[in-house]
């Protein structure tokens, strides 16, 4: 809980004057002319996170050397978080693969990806990281991770509508997990309940790697019409900056404490500040209101979310999008902390605030709307036809820089990238020498083994994390957790929907990131579509450890070839993503954990796939091909603590006449259920299905049952066919070319297999259900 | 003539959408009404919605309860205008003192959303009437500080009165004394619901149709009024 006490005030303070007092005990600030004739005052770079090649090219950019605040700004915008410095040369490849496609309006670059689903309708979605903060504080972090996604997709001028969350944590025994796991799940229930977004889905898994380096993944869905997309450009000479939302406070301006510290002649005493930024989903909430009236009246020429690097991004990307110059006074933001200085200001990253670019005439009108909404809203500037991003602070000129440099100039690295040594002898480790169930009790292994599994912390049930969150606000929820998708109602009256999916897969990326991400993407894609819903567009957020480490950098580079060479044979651009660098602790990195998001469309949500078998009496059949492929599985895992061998085979034109066929029978209504295979393989996807239908199975495999139950092939779906459409179903499979065997008939109470065992519901779903509240009370 | 519910969004007021769709559903026309106005634009019920009213950082409800708009609503729903709060709305009206008792945080301490029976126990309400005694709904239920408390004395009048409009049936899901889920006041007209019917209107996006009762069944009160 916030310890802000907001009470609700009418009017609003707004004013357009500088409201700050001048700071009567501080040294005098860096201003340009200072720095002019001061070149070789030195200045705290490298504690900024700047090499000294980038120090001397800001200066040489300059003419000079920056003033205080503007190094602020070159610090955080050249920053790996902003600049993409390691990455930025192979995510082109995004761009460079992309298939070709009409439903794009807004992509990569932009704050989000922004795909036309028709009938009037467009979405925007992205997902992205709040790693390093949900682990120093759990709760906070977790929480403003959801907030920032949020605007992200507010700024494209969306209503949002759904959030989703993929996280990964260290073994789910581990002391720690327990203070961060539910400390993550506490805090995206607190801001996501709070701010009225249903909550559709997810992740989650756990592995020793990712002990010291959570993964926090937020994903955000944002509904719009096409007309109403928004961008962030600071256009038209005379157009006011207004800054609106929160106040701005010290938190999460480690960085420019440094700097205040260094060379303000500060004592480093009582400047001691949160690191991680601290979220009021109810400003948010407001905030979320008052921009949708702000849109809808059209008093909105540009606009930018605050998310890292708060005011410095938000001006810089602005001026830059706008190619014009921008005038600030910064001494006009209105501050938590009277205490703060430029440079602070201008780092620190305060949450639930944005920036809007406005016309004179409608600018009374837009502070009135926000008024309305009891969000504070200040004009901080304006646009300039000078080309230059100018600040000032109490009359003095503290920033006079081409926004460009710091937006779009900075840095790019070819980082030298090489496949580890021992990537070879991972790979010949197979998972062919494992033991295996045999001999008499067989049946009864095989058993055990689909307890194990169900049990597992990374198979088992999630409804211990995913009822702390809300999943029906809004009323447009279609499917949501357990379900292979989460599915929201865009149209009532013509049932038009989308449907979302996120997976990653650190194990598979670790034994070949080159195809462990497209397994992550046939995943999402298969997931979407097995819901029912036509695959569209794709989002990513790529989890690495360190970019200045070769091995680490060799399995980025594969990734992102794997991605973009994946959405380009699936027909699915790539709108956008994040990249998360430096997970990692000491010299060990996480797996690869690329994080791919599919979206799809439902032309009508009426006729969705369920994973449920919620009849008894239905066809069951398995779709694709199974072969023994182990390596990476669930099984190997939780069976044997083994990761080696090959991960299952990529085959995507199989993933697409899967899809085709699982779309075009969920339009025909051929289908009761349908579920996708993966982890623990068909054996853990009948489980689920049984039980999340409350009916029981019995099947008979076609072949080798251990293979049949715990192999993770690719490309492979299992559903329950309406009575009376068998032949038809059969017939689209065969027209397809996906193969497609009758393996049992949905009913009774209990999952049995033919010939090898027999398991009851109440026996499956007590060791599917009982492991996360065993371990997290 | 179409019933006109008026549905209160106060900030951070979450599921006024929502009961302005189920208000839709059930035949009626809603009507949008503004925590900062103090006028009901003449409508014949009113319902508070879910969410988090002004943030909730005080105590759930405490502030909203002062808002412009409840100043107009508390004088009415004394002289029998049928209102009915849901999640927060119930707290709004427990912190008015329109209906007896609190709502404290969940006994487990989490936010719990599940899908949950309730049986109504009193069928005689502005909000009930389309109900039998006995009668189980599926309904959604979703919030942190959903345990109802109340003084024995309070309970041992609720009881004798009436007044417990619903009790949770298959488990109590939040330590609510006596699993009570939803109370009315005694002229049966101000009820307050923990649990949320407007969430179940529709099986295509919720767990059953079985919410739509309360709506439909004050459109008839209204028009018998």
């Amino acid at each position: 809980m916030s310890t802000d006490v907001t009470v609700p005030q009418n009017p609003v303070p707004q004013d357009t004057v500088p409201q700050n007092p001048v700071p009567q005990d501080t040294v005098p600030q860096d201003t340009v002319g200072r720095a002019a004739v001061t070149p070789d005052r030195s200045q705290p770079y490298a504690a900024l996170g700047l090499t000294a090649a980038e120090y001397g090219k800001i200066a040489e950019l300059l003419g000079r050397r920056p003033t205080d605040a503007e190094l602020a700004i070159y610090s955080v915008m050249w920053s790996e978080h902003c600049s993409y410095k390691s990455s930025r040369r192979h995510l082109r490849q995004f761009a460079e693969k992309a298939p070709p496609t009409d439903a794009l309006l807004a992509g990569i670059g932009d704050n989000a990806g922004v795909v036309d689903i028709g009938h009037g309708y467009a979405v925007t979605f992205k997902i992205e990281s709040h790693n390093h903060p949900s682990y120093v504080e759990p709760f906070q972090g977790a929480a403003t991770g959801v907030g920032g996604i949020v605007r992200d997709i507010l700024a494209m001028g969306a209503r949002p509508v759904a959030v989703m969350d993929a996280l990964r944590f260290g073994p789910a025994d581990a002391p720690d997990t327990r203070r961060v796991l539910p400390g993550v799940v506490g805090g995206i229930s607190f801001y996501g309940n709070c701010l009225g977004l249903p909550n559709i889905g997810g992740e989650l898994a756990f592995d020793p790697c990712y002990a010291g380096n959570p993964l926090i993944n937020a994903l955000c869905v944002g509904v719009l019409r096409p007309a109403d997309l928004k961008r962030a450009a600071a256009t038209g000479t005379g157009n006011q900056v207004i800054l609106f939302g929160s106040r701005t406070g010290p938190d999460g301006i480690g960085g420019a404490s440094v700097l205040a510290s260094a060379s303000f002649g500060g004592n480093g005493e009582g400047a001691k500040r949160p690191s991680v930024q601290v979220g009021d989903p109810f400003m948010e909430k407001l905030l979320v209101e008052c921009c949708l009236e702000l849109y809808a009246a059209d008093l909105v020429v540009g606009i930018q979310d605050l998310g890292a690097a708060g005011v410095a991004c938000a001006t810089t990307e602005l001026a830059a999008g706008g190619q014009g110059g921008m005038a600030v006074r910064l001494d006009a933001v209105p501050l938590r902390d009277a205490s703060l200085g430029p440079a602070e200001i201008l780092m620190s990253e305060s949450q639930e605030r944005m920036m809007a670019i406005v016309t004179p005439a409608d600018t009374s009108r837009f502070l009135a709307i926000c008024a309305k909404w009891e969000v504070p809203a200040t004009v901080i500037g304006e646009v300039t036809d000078t080309g230059r991003l100018e600040m000032s602070w109490h009359g003095e000129r503290v920033v006079d820089i081409p926004p460009g440099t710091a937006a779009d100039d900075g840095p790019v690295y070819d980082r030298p990238a090489r496949r580890p040594d021992g990537q070879d002898a991972l790979a010949a480790d197979d998972p062919a020498r494992l033991a295996r169930p045999s001999g008499p009790d067989r049946g009864t292994e095989l058993r055990a083994t689909l307890l194990a599994l169900l049990a597992a912390p990374d198979a088992a049930d999630k409804t211990w994390v995913t009822e702390q969150y809300d999943r029906y606000v809004r009323g447009d929820t279609v499917l949501a957790m357990p379900h292979d998708a989460g599915v929201i109602r865009v149209d009532e009256a013509t049932g038009l929907g989308v449907a979302l999916a996120t997976d990653g897969n650190g194990r598979y990326c670790l034994l070949d990131p080159y195809a462990g991400t497209q397994l992550a993407l046939a995943e999402a894609y298969r997931n979407v579509a097995a819901t029912g819903a036509r695959p569209l567009a794709v989002t990513n957020c790529l989890n690495f450890g360190s970019p200045e480490d070769p091995a680490v950098m060799w399995q980025f580079t594969e990734a992102v070839r794997g991605l973009a060479d994946g959405c380009l044979a699936l027909g699915v651009p790539v709108t956008g993503g994040n990249v998360s660098f430096y997970n990692q602790t000491g010299a060990d990195a996480i797996q690869p954990t690329p994080v791919i998001g599919v979206l799809g469309v439902h032309d009508d949500v009426r006729r969705r796939l369920s994973s449920a078998f919620g009849k008894a009496g239905a066809r069951l059949m398995l779709l694709g091909e199974t072969r023994a492929e182990l390596g990476g599985s669930l099984w190997a895992r939780v069976q044997h603590g083994h990761l080696g061998g090959r991960p299952p085979a990529v085959d995507l034109a199989a993933e697409q006449a899967l899809a085709q066929v699982l779309v075009t029978a969920a339009e025909r209504g051929l289908l009761a259920a349908a579920h996708d295979l993966s982890d623990g393989g068909l054996g853990v996807a009948l489980a689920e299905s049984c039980l999340a239908g409350g009916v029981g199975a019995t099947v008979t495999l076609p072949g080798d049952d251990f293979t049949f139950l715990f192999s993770e092939s690719a490309s492979r779906a299992l559903v329950a066919v309406v009575p009376g459409r068998e032949e038809a179903f059969a017939a689209l499979c065969a027209e397809a070319g996906v193969p497609a065997a009758a393996i049992g008939t949905t009913g009774g109470s209990a999952l049995e297999v033919t010939g090898s065992f027999s398991a009851g519901l109440d026996e499956l779903g007590r060791a599917h259900r009982d492991t996360l509240p065993a371990l997290f009370g | 003539m179409t019933a006109r519910v008026g549905v209160v969004t106060f900030p951070g007021s979450l599921d006024d959408h929502d009961a302005r769709r189920a208000i839709r559903l059930a035949g009626g026309l809603p009507v949008p009404l503004w925590h900062a106005d103090a006028d009901l634009r003449g409508v014949d019920a009113v319902v508070l919605p879910g969410g988090f009213s002004y943030g909730d950082y005080l105590r759930c409800g405490a502030i909203a309860r002062f808002s412009p708009v409840m100043s107009e609503l508390i004088p009415a729903a004394q002289a029998g205008l049928p209102v009915l709060g849901i999640c927060n709305g119930f707290q709004v009206l427990c912190e008015a003192h329109l209906l007896p008792g609190a709502l404290t945080r969940n006994a487990g301490l989490r936010f719990v959303t599940r899908d949950i029976q309730i049986r109504v126990d009193n069928a005689r309400t502005s909000w009930t009437s389309q109900y039998a005694v006995g009668q189980e709904l599926t309904v959604v239920l979703k919030s942190g500080e959903g345990a109802y408390v109340a003084d024995e004395a309070t309970l041992a009048d609720l009881a004798a009165r009436g007044q417990v409009l619903v009790r949770y049936a298959g488990g109590n899901p939040n330590g609510s004394v006596s699993d009570i889920a939803g109370v009315v006041n005694e002229a049966g007209n101000v009820a307050g619901l923990m649990p949320h019917p407007e969430h179940a209107i529709d099986a295509l996006t919720g767990p059953s149709a079985d919410g739509l009762g309360f709506f439909a069944s004050v459109l008839r009160a209204v028009v018998a009024a």
